[in-house]
């Protein structure tokens, strides 16, 4: 990531060092210490307070777990469903079944890809109409046979595309947002990596929002916010200020209930740990909503929406 | 000979207020006073805003003609935006209107102040259109039909749905639930408003989730899609209506035309993303001439409660 630069070329020079006879150059070695206390100090510096357009990158970094990693880690038994019975199948959209520590859940997440073969098949996680309506069907699956809706958020937005606004693609999104208003299963949305705007809405809201540390959820990109205020996309670090939209920023919003902690330079340097920490907070959350009255739910997370937003003279 | 462009066209009142009761500004209207060009006339004489020139076809109208067709060119037939009081003096019964939720203004929450300061650029936009916000709402008549109506306005802020024009639509929704009234909302949006971020983006859930409500309960709710109405309005309540109803040419979709030219990099088809296109695939259920407009909309509410009777 840009902001690592610093950091990357150090790390690299240290490398270029470690290759080199210690014996023949006595120097050396008090030269490698030396690097590696920089590095050390810059690590400390470096990820202390990271701005929000540095957490975007890092919500966008490659190898950063994606819901496929999710699906591996904390669910057992898994099946995916396909397709939305009128055009085809998006592979930008998981839905399915799975089981998360004993307790049967419908999933639906964003769906990047490890590599460009997958990322092309998946549309780089960008869904189509029929994504979301593949989407919608899950909800109604979930409504039907009261299990709970498990969200995962990762994509840069609904695929501003020809053919997709041919089908319909605001049409499938408000549909989303309808159904996910109304199912009687409780939802709980988890934000792994970006929250684009209206495709990540579509299945981006519920009676519990979890986020990652690095996670964010914006009304625009930052750099599409950039290019219509300045007409020059290179201001986005500072519109994703503006834009308030990171993890912590949610919270203070009201909009996040929780945040899960990330290593020290983002999710991908240390997956384990926050596969741990989706999972406890995922377990809360879905624990104290199996209490509530399912047919009160709609009414309370109506409620929830209806708090949302700040006007005068109300 | 001078002619304003249609979008700038001043508003019938000379005096700008802060907020004109709509009951006040259908007065200023009436008192309006046309004066019929001669030959005599020079073009030093003529007011703005008296001759214009059609968007659609270039000709230079009379205003007075113009305004006769509803805005609609009587050449080309080019239906030219309106303002929300334009949209309710031709919709509504007249003297029917009773505004609701008037009081209601922006704040600026997240002290968002890249570009243009927000606080200041609503304060402007109050000050320019008379209005509160970029909706209006109330209870009317249309045809006889008691209906509750909302009328956004795109010289607001592009119309965009921030906090104020979610809740005064949440709130019209609401309305028409409690008391079992259909529900008009004539659209024009640019989509969310990015000043206020997130709080914005959840409108669309928070809109959504009212129309779906007014359905089950069996309330019926027409929109009447103008130009242009695109992203998070068209993707949230605005096309969750049981009759989805389109002006000729309007813009109308998700992604803006030019998001989709550079995401294709191809240039789009002609009438792309219009009404009509949006008709033939299905999307909206008729394209109606703005003169048409008001009885049809009737005859519709007229279907759609017919099994109260």
């Amino acid at each position: 990531m840009e902001f690592e630069r610093p950091l990357d070329e150090l790390e690299d020079k240290l490398a270029s060092l470690k290759h080199l006879d210690v014996s023949e150059q006595p120097d050396l070695a008090a030269e490698i210490a030396g690097l590696e206390a920089e590095i050390a100090r810059l690590h400390e510096t470096l990820y202390a307070e990271l701005t929000p357009w540095e957490r975007v990158q890092i919500a966008r970094h490659p190898e950063r777990p994606k819901t496929d990693d999710y699906l591996q880690a904390l669910f057992t038994d898994v099946v995916e469903v396909h397709g939305d019975r009128l055009f085809g199948d998006d592979e930008s959209v998981f839905a399915g079944f799975a089981t998360l520590q004993g307790r049967k859940v419908a999933v639906l997440g964003h769906r990047k890809g490890k590599n460009t073969t997958e990322n092309v098949r998946r549309n780089f996680g960008s869904p189509h109409p029929e994504g979301f309506r593949k989407a919608e069907r899950l909800m109604h699956l979930a409504d039907r046979f009261g299990m709970p809706i498990v969200s995962f958020l990762d994509t840069a937005g609904a695929y501003p595309g020809l053919d997709d606004e041919d089908r319909g693609q605001a049409l499938a999104i408000a549909d989303c947002l309808a159904a996910l208003s109304s199912v009687r299963v409780p939802v709980v949305v988890v934000g792994i990596g970006e929250g684009g705007s209206g495709g990540a809405l579509a299945i981006g809201f519920g009676d519990r929002l979890i986020m990652l540390e690095n996670a964010y959820y914006s009304v625009i990109s930052p750099e599409m916010c950039a290019t219509i205020l300045h007409k020059d996309a290179r201001r986005a670090s500072e519109t994703s200020a503006c834009l308030q939209l990171t993890a912590d920023d949610l919270v203070r919003l009201g909009l996040a209930d929780a945040v899960v902690a990330e290593p020290r330079g983002g999710a991908h340097r240390d997956p384990e740990m926050v596969f741990d920490g989706v999972r406890t907070a995922l377990s809360a959350a879905l624990e104290s909503l199996s209490a509530v009255d399912r047919a009160t739910l709609p009414d309370t997370r109506y409620e929830r929406l209806r708090r949302i937003g700040e006007v005068a003279g109300g | 000979m001078r002619s304003a462009r249609l979008s700038e066209r001043p508003t019938p009142d000379d005096h700008e207020t802060d907020s004109m009761p709509i009951s006040d500004w259908f007065k200023a209207r009436e008192q309006r006073n046309y004066t019929t060009p001669t030959e005599a006339a020079t073009t030093s004489d003529l007011p703005d805003g008296v001759w214009v020139r059609c968007e659609g076809c270039k000709r230079t109208l009379y205003m007075g003609d113009l305004e006769r067709e509803l805005m609609v060119c009587p050449t080309c037939g080019r239906h030219h935006d309106l303002s929300a009081p334009e949209r309710l003096a031709m919709l509504l019964d007249e003297g029917s209107f009773e505004e609701v939720d008037a009081h209601l203004r922006s704040v600026d929450p997240l002290q968002f102040t890249s570009g243009k300061v927000y606080s200041e650029q609503v304060a402007a936009a109050v000050q320019r259109t008379g209005l509160g916000e970029a909706i209006v709402t109330g209870r009317a008549t249309i045809g006889g039909h008691r209906a509750i109506v909302g009328v956004m306005d795109f010289r607001f802020i592009g119309a965009s749905m921030g906090s104020v024009v979610g809740e005064k639509v949440t709130r019209a929704f609401e309305l028409a639930l409690a008391e079992r009234t259909p529900l008009v909302l004539v659209t024009a949006s640019g989509g969310a408003r990015m000043q206020e971020g997130m709080l914005s983006l959840m409108q669309m859930a928070k809109t959504a989730a009212a129309a779906t409500r007014l359905a089950a309960a069996g309330v019926p709710y027409i929109v009447v899609l103008t130009n242009p109405t695109m992203g998070g309005v068209t993707a949230s309540f605005a096309t969750l209506g049981d009759v989805l109803i389109a002006e000729p040419g309007a813009l109308i979709g998700f992604a803006g035309p030019r998001l989709v030219e550079q995401t294709i990099r191809k240039s789009l088809p002609k009438g792309f993303q219009s009404s009509e296109f949006l008709l033939e695939h299905g999307m909206i259920d008729m394209v109606v001439d703005r003169r048409e407009l008001k009885d049809r909309v009737a005859l519709l509410l007229s279907y759609l409660t017919a099994g109260d009777e």
